[in-house]
């Protein structure tokens, strides 16, 4: 009976590796795509790639992900499907309104809010999520801004006697180089989350023993599950962060990105699995603020900020729920009565995306505050 | 347990400083000693073309450029290596 749940974990943990992906492409490509340093298609082909080829590159973060966040004891495979389920769910709401939030506070967000209903408070870790998540959380955003404003100033004052025309040609070129790393390093960092989540819902299930690393078919379909993802590419999200936040020159973009690659391989290489996305809209915002004249939507950048307060509660909300339902049905029907749901509400969710589409053809369309750009024909909202 | 890594704090803010934004200034000195005797003036050329022609620019730009794309094989190798 458990092997049969744990299929239905592994699949929604696949599913929401896929979501990452697509959820996080506007991380590496959203300043390439709005400077025309790379087409639409190429970006999230070659973003695509990169985080596959990432994801295999270091396995630090994985092991730290849930072991000193949950008392791992208390974990079962209910606990990490519910914890999914609140991920996934996040992920595809703020996909929709186009905000670019944490996938990694999502997934941790759910996963707690389902320990805490099967455990109790006393079962998560909280001085470790203090200090492992939310301390992070907050201070890589801010690093980030430090880092890209620093960079982009430096930037214009060099190439001040470069033609206009040249340098902004230069800088196209050099963000390929700058954009394929954000997506190296993103590969690194987000597809060892999950592939941290299916190794706990082994231990769980018995099938390995407790401290054991990922078995290599999951680090092989976690990173297939990413780079898919990557490739479909959340426009949604892209567009907001490349036109929305702040109107993007090319030497901006290529700050942005090597600052969003600096923070996140550093802080990769001391173990915290801190959010890409955090840090590449700090860069972004950053790049905004160390160029003189140019123009922030700190009203977007207040939205996004308002979201990511809520990642962490919202997401173990559902997580929380998901778990409930699943153990009053309990067992496998359980899991898959919450699996069913979980499936219909994102297929709800995609339906209401495709009311106001945004895709490759107008993610680079002139931003008049809504995600969805402005349409000849009345959009039926 | 300590509440903030300071340690990796300070490292992080720092090599992130010299990697995050000293890299796109080294390739911004690098486009700009390309552009060496290029015939548009700054601020009124429209043309994109980036090489100026001064041999000496163009050797100084690509010592820079190969700083650049050097440091990010460096730091590759570092993050794989480290794991």
């Amino acid at each position: 009976m458990n092997d049969a749940l744990l299929v239905i974990v592994v699949v929604t943990a696949l599913a929401f590796d896929f979501t990452n992906g697509f959820h996080d492409t506007g991380n590496a490509m959203a300043t390439s795509i709005a400077t025309g340093a790379l087409g639409p298609r190429t970006a999230v082909a070659l973003s695509g790639v990169l985080n596959l080829v990432g994801a295999f590159l270091s396995l630090s973060v994985a092991a730290t992900i849930a072991s000193g966040l949950v008392d791992t004891n208390l974990v079962t495979l209910t606990v990490v499907f519910a914890g999914l389920a609140g991920g996934i769910i996040w992920n595809l709401l703020t996909w929709l309104l186009g905000i670019p939030s944490s996938s990694s506070h999502a997934l941790i967000g759910g996963v707690i809010g389902s320990t805490i209903a099967a455990a109790g408070l006393s079962g998560v870790k909280w001085q470790g999520l203090v200090s492992k998540v939310i301390i992070p959380a907050a201070l890589s955003p801010i690093i980030a801004i430090l880092v890209a404003a620093t960079g982009t100033w430096l930037v214009y004052r060099l190439s001040r006697r470069v033609a206009a025309g040249a340098r902004s040609h230069g800088f196209r070129i050099g963000q390929i180089g700058s954009a394929s790393l954000v997506s190296l390093a993103h590969g690194t960092n987000d597809a060892q989350k999950t592939m941290g989540i299916i190794t706990l819902a082994l231990i769980a299930n018995g099938t390995l023993k407790s401290g054991a690393s990922a078995p290599f078919w999951v680090i092989v379909s976690c990173a297939i599950a990413i780079s898919l993802g990557t490739y479909l590419g959340g426009w949604r999200v892209i567009r907001t962060l490349g036109k929305g936040l702040v109107e993007i020159e090319s030497p901006q973009g290529m700050a942005a990105e090597f600052s969003s690659a600096a923070v996140i391989l550093l802080s990769s290489h001391f173990g915290y699995s801190l959010s890409t996305t955090h840090v590449a809209t700090g860069s972004i915002l950053g790049t905004g603020i160390g160029k003189a004249g140019a123009e922030v939507r700190w009203n977007v950048a207040g939205r996004m900020a308002t979201a990511w307060l809520f990642t962490l509660p919202a997401a173990a909300i559902v997580g929380a729920a998901a778990f409930g339902l699943a153990h009053v049905i309990g067992g496998l029907a359980g899991g898959i009565a919450v699996f069913v749901i979980l499936a219909g509400v994102a297929l709800a969710i995609w339906l209401a995306s495709r009311r106001t589409p945004v895709d490759r053809k107008n993610v680079n369309a002139e931003w008049t505050g809504s995600i969805a750009p402005a349409e000849p024909t009345p959009a039926g909202v | 347990m300590d509440w903030i890594n300071l340690t990796a704090l300070w490292q992080i803010v720092v090599f992130g400083l010299i990697a995050g934004a000293g890299l796109p200034a080294v390739f911004a000195l690098g486009l700009r000693a390309l552009s060496l005797g290029a015939r548009t003036q700054p601020g009124s050329g429209e043309s994109d073309e980036i090489v100026g022609g001064n041999p000496v620019g163009m050797v100084l730009g690509g010592v820079c450029f190969l700083i650049v794309l050097a440091s990010i094989a460096g730091g590759i190798y570092f993050i794989v290596a480290a794991s």
